[in-house]
């Protein structure tokens, strides 16, 4: 064998070996969610999906307190939000937010050691509105997020700031020139997978309402004025969704109609309700935050950090898998206080 | 029936794989051999199954007409007639009747003393068959994950599966038949006008020779390939774009259980550039 034959095939015998390694093996995990032969499977990696199972599992509960006794407002200065709760029920969930946001920080995370009841920490304040924001979910959003609810740690986990959170993308470095502008895309996209669609499909859909649907409810032209770019804005924003549930499409939509609410799963009409969620908390919640925020907390933009379907999600179809804390945590299943 | 004229010099007996003399005989035009007579079997045994299938599913509409595979939870094992046990039948049939064609023309070949390139080229469609039916299902475990026998309903399945994997234009082996199937197109497209062109002369001109053909290319693009070299290129670009359809579909699942966008991050990982 010549030395050129033995140096391409050994080339080759490398290239072959990395390439193997950029794909998975065998067995895969799958659910059928439609009729046979349909082709609604959900596709899972066991290996994967028990790391992500294992990486959800809730922290303990602690024991419950009893409603009984003196109100927390009655006892403690400046509670505005949890003051109904008793004083027992009060610092339960006050320990409770302390290891699911600032476990390692602890109370001086959002508290001033000399004078609890201060504002002068920026993290008490956000806290005080994301603890109207729970309840606002929990009172209002059922729709969406039904009985299991939310909880500080359905998105904190552990962490002072949610892992996952969105601010407006200014994109990355773009040749501009006679033969190409920057358009929003045709950039590795993290937001859609990777893809080069749109890299910032959040900002005009769950901050702002742009328009989703792009399907034409007629075979013939004419009924739909959408473009292509309207379609990749959308398309971006769907794999977003998919992303963010460790789904694929086929888990709200058939695709022989994606826009036809008979052909589609239960799950669309519950992720319908979770995109006006995520425009409501937006909108309502995290931006009247924006005076609130120090510079470093904000986007490279100047926005405030938003949510989007994977900042509970984190890859799973329910957040936690289903498990529901709330049922531990009744104090903040709402009525939502004052706004 | 009678025979043409150039037709006997291709009547050759022998060269039989299986059955020797049996069923080395014509019925009009037509070659029998042992193979075809298993092509018969297992293609009208398969058709009536159809019309079985069909006359359970509720239409006849033949647009609507679809044999569904079995639920996932059948998984390899077989699963009731009315609930899939057709479709894994018809499967049977449909590659047995594919792979007595294929023999049946290996027989031919071996008559006329040609080479396989016939029953190799029509191999590598029943192998794009057989992975959507048999390989990509074993490996995923359950027969349902095959593709359901209607003109509608196979292609609503392409559709939902290729959104299982949320933008399948990424899928590379997909991208590398498309590209074969379109180049395939270009040189038919370039092969069938260069032909046209060259048989279809200007009243009171000769038709023209191979000799004009390559200097029409190798004046236009600077290269002709030949007239044995086109065919040669054209058989390698049709089964590639057959052979990596079938790659396309068997890696998505088995070994590739994201959106396909995705898998594309080993190159952004490479260290050159991370």
């Amino acid at each position: 064998m010549s030395l050129g034959l033995r140096i391409s095939l050994g080339l080759a015998a490398v290239l072959a070996v990395g390439l193997a390694s950029t794909f998975e093996h065998p067995p895969a995990q799958t659910v059928q969610r439609g009729y046979r032969g349909t082709g609604m499977v959900e596709v899972f990696n066991p290996a994967l999906l028990d790391a992500k199972i294992a990486a959800n599992a809730i922290p303990a509960a602690f024991a419950p307190a009893s409603a009984e006794g003196p109100k927390a407002g009655k006892i403690y200065k400046n509670v505005k939000v949890l003051g109904d709760l008793s004083v027992g029920q009060f610092t339960r969930l006050m320990a409770g937010m302390t290891t699911w946001v600032a476990p390692q920080q602890g109370c001086g995370y959002c508290h001033s050691a000399d004078n609890f009841a201060a504002d002068d920490k920026y993290t008490k304040v956000v806290a005080r509105r994301m603890l109207q924001m729970v309840a606002h979910i929990n009172a209002d959003w059922q729709p969406h997020v039904g009985a299991t609810g939310v909880t500080c740690y359905t998105c904190h986990r552990g962490q002072p700031v949610p892992a996952q959170l969105w601010f407006t993308s200014p994109g990355g470095p773009h040749p501009e020139g006679m033969l190409e502008s920057d358009v929003g895309k045709n950039l590795p996209a993290p937001a859609a997978g990777l893809a080069a669609l749109p890299y910032d499909p959040y900002t005009p859909f769950l901050s702002g309402a742009a328009p989703i649907r792009v399907a034409a409810t007629q075979a013939l032209p004419g009924t739909d004025r959408s473009s292509i770019k309207q379609t990749e804005w959308t398309y971006a924003l769907m794999v977003h969704f998919s992303e963010a549930l460790g789904v694929n499409c086929t888990y709200c939509h058939n695709s022989r109609s994606f826009g036809d609410w008979s052909q589609s799963t239960p799950q669309r009409a519950t992720a319908w309700y979770g995109i006006r969620m995520v425009r409501d908390l937006n909108g309502v919640y995290l931006g009247s935050l924006a005076g609130v925020f120090p510079q470093q907390r904000l986007g490279p933009t100047g926005d405030v950090a938003k949510v989007n379907c994977a900042t509970c999600h984190q890859g799973a179809y329910k957040p936690l898998f289903g498990v529901s804390m709330l049922k531990d945590w009744p104090e903040l299943a709402g009525p939502v206080a004052a706004k | 029936m009678a025979m043409l004229s150039f037709e006997r010099k291709y009547r050759v007996r022998g060269g039989t794989l299986i059955g020797g003399d049996l069923f080395d005989f014509w019925v009009g035009p037509f070659y029998v051999g042992f193979f075809g007579v298993t092509t018969i079997f297992f293609t009208v045994l398969g058709t009536a199954l159809i019309l079985y299938g069909a006359a359970l599913g509720g239409t006849w509409d033949p647009w609507q007409i679809s044999i569904a595979p079995p639920d996932l939870k059948y998984g390899l094992g077989l699963a009731p007639l009315a609930e899939g046990g057709l479709w894994q039948i018809i499967t049977v049939c449909a590659l047995g009747a594919f792979v007595s064609w294929a023999l049946r023309q290996a027989e031919i070949a071996r008559k006329l003393g040609m080479g396989m390139h016939i029953p190799l080229a029509y191999s590598v469609a029943i192998f794009a068959y057989f992975s959507l039916v048999v390989i990509r299902p074993v490996l995923l475990g359950a027969w349902g994950h095959g593709f359901p026998y209607g003109i509608i309903s196979h292609l609503d399945w392409v559709s939902n599966v290729g959104y299982q994997y949320l933008h399948f234009h990424y899928n590379p082996a997909h991208m590398l038949a498309v590209s074969f199937f379109f180049t395939n197109v270009l040189a038919l497209s370039l092969h069938g006008s260069l032909i046209l062109s060259a048989l279809n002369p200007g009243a009171g001109e000769p038709v023209k020779t191979s000799e004009h053909e390559n200097t029409f290319f190798r004046d236009t693009i600077g290269y002709s390939i030949g007239t044995l070299g086109i065919h040669r290129l054209g058989l390698f670009l049709a089964l590639s774009a057959a052979f990596w359809s079938a790659v396309c579909i068997i890696i998505s699942g088995p070994f590739w259980t994201h959106g396909w966008p995705e898998w594309w991050g080993w190159w952004l990982r490479l260290p050159i550039w991370s």
